[in-house]
């Protein structure tokens, strides 16, 4: 192996630096408690899969991992460009991880441009490491061999070390197109960075080529080889995050990979689906899957398609499951109203993006909250949970069939695009038959049985479900009596309205109060929903440590609210609602109390509580950080 | 709830469903309104045939028409405006024990639901749709539809529509996967009830457009064609339908038409006068999409328990003491 690479090395043009550090025979191995590493590339140069690879392998170490997508829009940007940076974060811990992290330690870079885009994002940490892609400083094309000398220059002068490799001249002699396979390459060079266990790495890239030939997998365990023994032989720094093998054992996936085993392990049949960005990938997962236990996905016409062929399914006793992304979900919202009205279980995925409209289908953003409670027209009342971490997702889904089936209702799973692309350990779920749905039931039912046969306090009800001898009625999105007649009644109206409101409260009394993150009293109470809880929870345990009085509580129920949430903000002097969506900042010139539009989670609060709940709220696209919150925190309590 | 065995001895003998126990409730469509020839056949097909009234399931959109679950006693799906057919879908793919029947207007089926209708066709689910084509909207008071003639004076066309109308069997003769497609006129009740027996006996995405009036707003229409009988074309076929006698002296106009001949039947399609009557195409060979996807595989706690633990092991990091990683 070594002597392919020399013979590659002498390859390299004679103006081609060589890396800044000297061969050391033993390099020196430093310790660190965690470090954020960025695999950045063109779009199709495998820098997601290099990243996710290793996040994969660190996991099997027994680090804390988080990793988090970093992708364009469109499928093909143009090459080398500063808005066409697509790759991977992973940010490696000896603790548990469970966000993205702050600033940068190391970067692996194909090309300068793509790299400019996360500087200029100010993503990188002072005196981060670069390992850059040398082959563009002897471009043929003299704008771009300038463009790039102009990048290195400025980057030297920032203060960051970079180190200049050539990745592509280095893995010609192992793979016949070296743009593609030079991601394994780098892999291993990671791997030997980062101490971690060469066995475990090799694993690892044969699961993730599981599905190709026995050449592919071998030229991509040789570049993996090449890059390890590229950096044993060339860099003279090594570093070990301290990590403890599980005990227990552990899954790694990313959310919708956790929501497609969700609906796997939920006992639901039938998926139906329309493709969109980001939520797409549960059901790729799902359709490769799916039918080895009986189930069935369908990709429909359009998303109002696929939330009624799911309606459909339901009705017909096989509680179905539609997932979707912000504007497949406003496309679904008749239908919702539907399955409200007709009250017929039904679960709606939507995997949150940037938005109004088309807005940042790659990024992502908490916009959909007040749509998810308060979509649809009429009074639509359905359960809203939000997924906090992976693991949330994967249980959220058997709770929402579940909810949805004894209450006979719609419930939305909010998930969004940080949790989805974003990869993170968690103990293996044990498989409970209760996750299961009972057998459709066809038993008869007494003549006369009313479809809709409220119960006065709880609104609840048994539902026939077609083939049931005489139990025959129409179900129908017209106002309608216990008898599903259409109810021309005037009082009938206002009484299946107070049945499916009631549904909720019923629904509500079974809940329990979500945890305190820190302790029960004290000077700021951070209250967030969903995938922001990581971020919020690592700044709180920060600020704790400076001594500030600040606590975290995560609502994973936003609609019903869970009970116990008023007497979690009575413990604190202030309460700030902190969402990955907009809320006017109190600074700007014409903002008053009169025209503030608060976050949506804090507009909620507020409304039922009758609390001045404060709000703060980022839209750019991207995971918030745990040191923007830390930040906030000691702006609000310093 | 179990069946206590005499009560499935009971069935056995009372099996026999008189038209009473298919009806529901008195219709609230206009008399002389074509709905009601439509069920009138449809309630006579499920007694002629004694389908289990808890075996059927009709689906309907929004419309005068689609108020047709109401009136059976069966188990019924009032949806929502356009989207019966995905609806039914979903009923067909979860229950493919179950007869699906979808009822749809020229609104809910060509205009607001034509997307639904292009798909449906191609998905070719074991269904029976009717399209009840009245060429007006009715239930939203005279505005025009896709298959109101031009010219046709409606509340958003006061001046007369602008376009020509939309052929619903030239359509539907021309989506990929289309198996099963007939026409009546509801002034023919044993056409009616004649073409519906045959979509009902079709496996797979049976189509059938009856043509009819609208006694409230275009109650003329078809005047011409109830004036002459020479106006109306009988499509015969020993693989079709053969028509009584008594019909055969009044409609004259008749003609041998084999129903797996596509080409023929794009062309009789095409014709509004003489208006065809009978079964225009038919192929028993094209894949149900239920079939092709084994909708209705009986499904074990087993068989999810393995699956999932098996797709689990796939992403497992095991702890030291147990297999480093088990490669699917």
């Amino acid at each position: 192996m070594s002597e392919t690479l020399t013979s590659v090395r002498e390859d390299v043009p004679a103006d081609e630096p060589s890396p800044p550090r000297p061969v050391a025979a033993e390099p020196t191995v430093t310790t660190l408690d965690e470090c954020v590493v960025e695999i950045i590339s063109d779009s199709g140069e495998g820098a997601q899969r290099c990243g996710q690879s290793l996040g994969a392998i660190a996991a099997r170490m027994g680090n804390g991992v988080w990793t988090v997508e970093i992708i364009p829009a469109e499928i093909q940007p143009p090459a080398r460009s500063i808005a066409g940076a697509s790759g991977n974060r992973i940010r490696l811990g000896s603790g548990r991880i469970a966000n993205g992290g702050d600033g940068v330690d190391v970067v692996v870079a194909f090309n300068e441009q793509v790299l400019l885009g996360r500087v200029r994002a100010g993503e990188l940490k002072p005196g981060c490491t670069i390992f850059l892609e040398s082959m563009w400083r002897t471009h043929s094309d003299p704008r771009i061999a300038a463009a790039y000398r102009e990048t290195y220059e400025e980057l030297v002068d920032r203060g960051y070390l970079i180190v200049e490799i050539p990745f592509e001249a280095l893995c010609k002699p192992v793979v016949p197109d070296a743009r593609r396979g030079k991601n394994m390459f780098v892999l291993g060079l990671l791997c030997s960075l980062f101490s971690f266990d060469l066995k475990l790495a090799r694993e690892q890239v044969r699961l993730t080529f599981r599905k190709k030939s026995d050449t592919v997998i071998r030229a991509n365990l040789t570049l993996l080889e090449a890059g390890a023994a590229w950096a044993e032989d060339n860099l003279d720094v090594k570093y070990r995050i301290p990590a403890q093998r599980a005990t227990v054992p552990q899954i790694v996936v990313n959310g919708n990979t956790a929501l497609a085993l969700g609906v796997l392990a939920s006992g639901m049949e039938i998926c139906a689906m329309y493709p969109i960005t980001p939520a797409t990938s549960a059901s790729h997962y799902l359709s490769e899957v799916f039918e080895r236990v009986g189930g069935i996905v369908h990709q429909a016409e359009d998303e109002i398609a696929a939330c009624t062929f799911a309606i459909g399914a339901s009705y017909a006793g096989k509680c179905a499951v539609t997932i979707t992304s912000g504007p497949g979900y406003s496309l679904k919202q008749e239908a919702i109203g539907l399955a409200v009205m007709a009250e017929i279980p039904l679960v709606v995925i939507n995997v949150q993006r940037g938005g109004p409209s088309t807005g940042q289908p790659t990024k992502g953003e908490q916009g959909d909250l007040l749509t998810a409670i308060y979509g649809s027209h009429g009074d639509a009342p359905k359960v809203v949970m939000a997924a906090s971490t992976i693991e949330d997702c994967f249980y959220s889904v058997i709770t929402a069939r579940k909810i949805a089936e004894a209450f006979n209702m719609v419930v939305v799973v909010l998930s969004d695009s940080n949790l989805a692309t974003s990869q993170q350990p968690f103990p293996r779920p044990k498989f409970d038959e209760a996750w299961l749905a009972a057998p459709i039931d066809q038993s008869p039912v007494p003549f006369g049985t009313k479809p809709y046969d409220w119960n006065p306090d709880t609104g609840l009800f048994r539902r026939v479900i077609p083939g049931q001898p005489n139990g025959m009625y129409t179900v129908t999105g017209l106002a309608h009596d216990r008898d599903s007649r259409v109810a021309y009644d005037p009082v009938i109206n206002q009484e299946s309205i107070r049945a499916r409101s009631l549904k909720l409260a019923a629904l509500q009394k079974t809940l329990k109060p979500p945890p305190v993150f820190g302790d029960r009293t004290g000077d700021l109470l951070i209250v967030g929903w969903g995938s922001t809880r990581g971020a919020i929870e690592e700044a709180v345990t920060r600020a704790r440590a400076e001594g500030l009085k600040v606590s975290s509580t995560n609502l994973h129920f936003l609609q019903p609210l869970q009970p116990g949430v008023k007497e979690i903000m009575q413990g604190f002097k202030n309460v700030l609602c902190v969402e990955a969506n907009w809320c006017d900042r109190p600074e700007d010139k014409l903002i008053d109390e009169n025209n503030r539009r608060f976050s949506a989670l804090a507009m909620m609060l507020r409304s039922r509580f009758l609390v001045d709940i404060d709000c703060w709220g980022e839209v750019m696209g991207q995971p918030i950080k745990p040191g923007t919150i830390h930040e906030l925190i000691r702006a609000r309590l310093a | 709830m179990s069946m206590p065995k005499h009560d499935c001895l009971v069935r056995l003998v009372e099996d026999d469903h008189p038209l009473e126990d298919y009806q529901s409730g008195v219709p609230r469509w206009c008399s002389g309104c074509g709905d009601n020839a439509v069920l009138a056949a449809v309630q006579r097909l499920c007694r002629d045939e004694n389908l289990r009234p808890e075996k059927l399931a009709f689906v309907s959109g929004i419309g005068c028409a689609s108020r047709f679950p109401h009136y059976m006693r069966t188990y019924g799906f009032h949806g929502i405006h356009g989207r019966a057919l995905p609806i039914a879908e979903g009923v067909k793919m979860a229950r493919p024990d179950l007869h699906v029947f979808v009822n749809t207007g020229d609104g809910d089926c060509c205009s607001i639901g034509a997307a639904h209708w292009l798909h449906a066709i191609r998905y070719n689910m074991n269904m029976t749709v009717v399209l009840h084509d009245n060429h007006v909207y009715g239930l939203t008071k005279k505005q025009v539809s896709p298959t109101s003639p031009k010219g046709l004076k409606s509340n958003t066309t006061p001046h007369g529509a602008y376009l020509d109308a939309m052929n619903p069997l030239t359509v539907t003769l021309g989506v990929t996967n289309v198996s099963f497609v007939a026409q009546a006129v509801d002034w023919i009740p044993e056409a009616v009830y004649a073409v519906i027996r045959a979509a009902f006996h079709h496996k797979g995405f049976s189509f059938v457009r009856i043509v009819q009036r609208c006694p409230e707003f275009l109650p003329n229409m078809w005047d011409a064609w109830l004036r002459d009988p020479e106006k109306t074309l009988l499509l015969e076929h020993d693989d079709g339908i053969s028509f009584s006698p008594g019909l055969q002296r009044i409609y004259k106009n008749r003609q041998a038409h084999d129903p797996s001949d596509i080409h023929r039947a794009r062309e009789i399609a095409s014709c509004i006068d003489p208006v065809p009557v009978g079964i225009l195409f038919r192929d028993e060979n094209v894949p149900c999409y239920e079939d092709v996807r084994e909708a209705g595989t009986p499904r074990s706690l087993d068989m999810v328990k393995t699956g999932l633990e098996a797709e689990l092991d796939k992403f497992t990091v095991w702890p030291d003491d147990e297999p480093a990683v088990r490669i699917a």
